[in-house]
């Protein structure tokens, strides 16, 4: 991206009463300032309902407090001119390692991957790990992704992942919107949990469950000693609780059609509440998953037989599912790093699978709306609705499009335009030889 | 994902060539057998410049014409509803309009667009095949760090079904190179993305072979234990390999001008090294930091070779100078860092930049599945470029996947761009190939239809897939 001045509005005297009330009655903490905004005159797709032309929407104090075509603008509000241009909510990234990793080959920079035992960290919050000074934040939140999902990654359960907003925060917790957000689970590589086939890795499954249900109808037992062995750590089984109510759902990467049956068959004899990744051959299977109402995180870049797992591969996976009726979430994938440098090209992503079958409006839906009605967040995130917290993105024109730079990105009603570690590094050689030091004159 | 970081560790990597040697064009072969054919008395001792003949053939093609279509020609600027008009395996005409000769199939492109055939100069594909097992892992001879005898086409698996999925995304021709595991990896050879049982049915007819060598950090990090575990222990396996080619070609060379006496033994791996400094072999470098890309250009001034390319070039900005005053094309990433500590700089300027230093740019794939989307990822660094306030054109991010990755192989006289004469290698777009929604409709090989994203007949499926892929969709 170009080099941007900072655009950081400053807090008027008279919103700022407003934003301490606000601040100390909404969970949208100190970090967003308090102030009103109005973004005018543009196409607005608040993506709960139609596209509005020459729409208005209105932020205050971090919130959405009104969307629509003759919204009134207050006095006192700062106004966005989005003539000409697209706003959308700020995009989702389901899947990533952001905060948890800087250089992927440096052990020391990484923490998306739990030791656990025997292929358990059920108890393992990623999001203790979260670095929120990452560089590849500002590069994300640039190209318009305003939340992402903070995964775990490694073993047959990794871990608990988080939903954080791409904040300029000091704090991991500032950032944090839910944690746990899903218990992070895989059901395909037997290997990675000790496990020597595929029905193995089903039964140590059932046994972690079995025990934690065990576990919480007799956690006085456990503690005075008298309960049978169990398979898991005390905090891992604890960790499953929420799973077993089905209050937290189980995010299980599996890709061949006869792994997701088996997440299905297991989700339904437990009760647990089942999400689909990688799912890439979740296609063969869609009548099932939507029968049983699974959503499906699923890139849109993949249609090579990479494994045995995914021979049945294809390009316009997202585009069957989500005609089958199944929500899907679109992820990033391919060669690049997706999960990490770049969690930005998710938008790509999105235009890729309209390339291949999918309406543009259900694309957009799939990096916004339907990851926060998957997660249980659709009340205040992924739409631009009165209410929601105000994470809103002013486009230059179709986000899916490589011409496309967001304009202005909005994190709970905050504008940022933070300088990316790349673009100081583009500046500095912009003429070459370049002059470190001392300044040119 | 920790899978996709370990394939970039073991395999990113890329080569060049290099100035101040004899021309490459001038240069003539070593004695051997034209063709392979009709080994004679010394065959044996006396080496042979091509031992593995392309056996590739056009397919049969009928004269075509396309009309109504927008033309990248890779040689000038973008054609507004012209026309193109193809025979016999090469470009006869293209313009605004064209003499369509009565025998011609025409089409109507409807407003589509036309580039030249993709060209990526960097792919494992065949030798890192999918599915990604360890019985299909051919591409890094990683026994020791200099293997400048190995072959990489003697890894190509044709059946790789990587392959047709290439082909559909609008590549024509692919340099398979060696990982980036050794100091010096071996050849890379030239492939047409086309079905053939034996290699040889791909590789593109008279291409030269290129050179893998690699910097930096993969080198060091699979022979830590053993050597070279440091930088400085790389530029120094680099230099022990090219003092002792250096000794091997003069002695050959002696030897071929008067066939005096007994000939040298042959060693496999200095042949290859001494083709590269009589200028035969393109050297192609894998180098992501700037420091080490002018060390490299130093190396190769020492020795008397040229690097015609580096590959990855993740700082390439920060030296674009030194590339462009050496005529040293760079392939790039669009967007592609953070991964490892020597790629941690990557910009997406980086191509814009390196253009506007006047290096011939390439936008590369190292990936199976960039490699099917290089159109989009010439769109992403041009978009950067232009927010950076660089002036480009479209044509110019054409040119990175074409025109200039057909120079860096040394074939820009035959393929690369739509000129009369040229290779009929070319795409039908069903947009501007700049834009996201943009697919691959139909794919045209020496003249030969090749595939056809409406036409199920036209969809190449491997041995691999039948049985094992289900059959249809969108691939």
């Amino acid at each position: 991206m170009g080099i941007l001045t900072s655009l950081r509005p400053r807090a008027s005297t008279a919103t700022s009463l407003a934003f301490l009330l606000a601040a100390a009655l909404s969970p949208v903490p100190a970090t967003s300032r308090a102030q009103t905004i109005a973004i005018t005159g543009g196409k607005v797709y608040p993506v709960s309902g139609p596209a509005i032309e020459n729409g208005t929407v209105l932020i205050r104090d971090g919130r959405i407090v009104a969307v629509g075509a003759n919204v009134p603008v207050p006095a006192d509000a700062r106004r966005v001119d989005a003539t000409g241009k697209w706003v959308t909510p700020g995009l989702i990234n389901s899947s990533t390692h952001l905060g948890l990793v800087d250089i992927g080959a440096v052990p020391e920079t990484r923490d998306y991957a739990a030791r656990g035992r025997d292929g358990v960290a059920a108890a393992f919050r990623a999001v203790d790990g979260l670095n929120p000074r990452s560089v590849y934040v500002a590069p994300a939140r640039e190209d318009g992704v305003t939340s992402v999902v903070v995964a775990p990654a490694g073993g047959m359960v990794s871990g608990q992942a988080a939903f954080v907003d791409l904040l300029q925060a000091n704090s991991a917790t500032d950032m944090t919107v839910r944690a746990p957000l899903a218990m992070v689970a895989q059901l395909e590589n037997a290997g990675s949990a000790g496990a020597g086939a595929r029905g193995e890795l089903l039964l140590r499954m059932r046994e972690l469950l079995e025990d934690a249900r065990v576990f919480g109808q007799n956690r006085r037992a456990y503690d005075a000693g008298s309960s049978r062995s169990l398979v898991a750590s005390r905090s891992d089984l604890e960790a499953l609780q929420p799973v077993l109510d089905g209050k937290l759902p189980l995010l299980v990467s599996v890709n061949r059609a006869s792994d997701i049956q088996a997440a299905i068959r297991l989700a339904r004899d437990y009760g647990v509440k089942l999400m689909i990744s990688g799912g890439a051959e979740a296609w063969e299977v869609a009548g099932e998953l939507a029968e049983a109402r699974v959503p499906v995180l699923t890139g849109a870049l993949t249609n090579i037989p990479t494994s045995f797992a995914s021979l049945g591969s294809r390009q316009d996976n997202a585009a069957l599912l989500r005609r089958a009726g199944v929500t899907v979430l679109i992820t990033g994938d391919g060669g690049a790093d997706p999960t990490a440098f770049n969690v930005r090209n998710l938008r790509y992503a999105a235009g890729n699978a309209v390339a291949y079958g999918m309406s543009w409006d259900e694309a957009l839906r799939a990096i916004t709306l339907a990851p926060a009605e998957a997660f249980g967040l659709g009340d205040r995130y992924g739409a631009l609705q009165a209410g929601g917290v105000a994470n809103v993105v002013v486009w230059t024109g179709d986000p899916f499009e490589f011409t496309t730079s967001a304009e202005h990105v909005f994190v709970r009603g905050r504008e940022i335009a933070e300088e990316t570690r790349q673009e100081e590094l583009e500046e500095r050689y912009r003429k070459l030889p370049p002059s470190y030091y001392p300044p040119p004159h | 994902m920790r899978a996709v970081i370990f394939a970039l560790f073991v395999m990113a990597c890329a080569p060049p060539h290099a100035p101040g040697t004899p021309s490459p064009r001038a240069a003539t072969p070593t004695t051997g057998r034209e063709g392979g054919q009709g080994a004679g008395a010394g065959a044996l001792s006396t080496p042979d410049d091509n031992p593995f003949p392309s056996t590739y053939r056009p397919r049969p093609s009928r004269p075509t014409v396309l009309t109504n279509v927008n033309i990248y020609t890779a040689a000038g600027p973008l054609i507004r509803n012209g026309a193109i008009y193809i025979r016999d395996g090469k470009v006869v005409e293209v313009g605004q309009s064209v003499s369509a000769p009565p025998d011609a199939d025409v089409i109507d492109g409807q407003g589509k667009y036309v580039t030249p055939g993709i060209i990526d100069t960097h792919s494992h594909l065949g030798v890192y095949a999918a599915p990604g097992v360890e019985a299909l892992s051919d591409g890094n001879e990683a026994t020791n760090p200099v293997t400048a005898q190995v072959w990489a086409e003697h890894s190509v698996w044709p059946q790789d079904p990587q392959f047709p999925r290439d082909l559909a995304g609008g590549v024509t021709t692919l340099q398979v190179l060696p990982g980036s595991a050794n100091l010096i990896g071996g050849r890379s050879v030239v492939l047409k993305v086309v079905p053939s049982r034996t290699v040889q049915g791909m590789k593109f007819p008279g291409a030269k072979y290129g050179l893998k060598m690699a910097c930096g950090e993969n080198p060091k990090r699979v022979y830590a234990s053993r050597g070279p575990s440091t930088r400085m222990g790389n530029v120094a396996g680099y230099r022990a390999a090219w003092i002792a080619a250096e000794q091997y070609r003069r002695k050959w060379d002696r030897w071929n001008a008067d066939h005096a006496g007994e000939p040298p033994a042959r060693d496999l791996g200095l042949e290859t090294l001494a083709e590269v400094l009589r200028g035969h072999i393109l050297v192609h470098n894998h180098c992501y930091r700037a420091d080490e890309m002018a060390q490299m250009i130093d190396i190769a001034k020492e020795f008397g070779y040229s690097i015609r390319s580096f590959h990855h070039a993740v700082e390439g900005y920060k030296v674009a100078d030194l590339l462009a005053r050496d005529s040293i094309a760079a392939s790039v990433w669009a967007d592609w860092g953070g991964f490892k500590m020597e790629a941690m700089d990557g910009v997406v300027g980086n191509a814009a930049m390196l253009q506007q230093a006047g290096v011939r740019t390439i936008i590369h794939s190292d990936d199976p599945s960039g490699s099917q989307r290089l159109n989009q990822e010439a769109a992403k660094a041009l978009a950067e470029g232009r927010r950076m306030g660089i002036a480009l054109t479209d044509e110019d991010a054409i040119r990175w996947i074409t025109l200039d990755a057909a120079w860096a192989l040394d074939l820009d006289d035959r393929i690369g761009s739509l000129e009369p004469g040229k290779n009929a290698d070319l795409v039908l777009w069903s947009s501007d190939p700049l834009s996201v929604y943009a697919r691959a409709e139909r794919v045209w090989v020496d003249g030969a239809l090749m595939y056809d994203r409406h036409d199920p007949t036209r969809q190449w499926r491997t041995d691999f897939e039948l049985g094992f892929v289900p059959a249809g969709g969108t691939r």
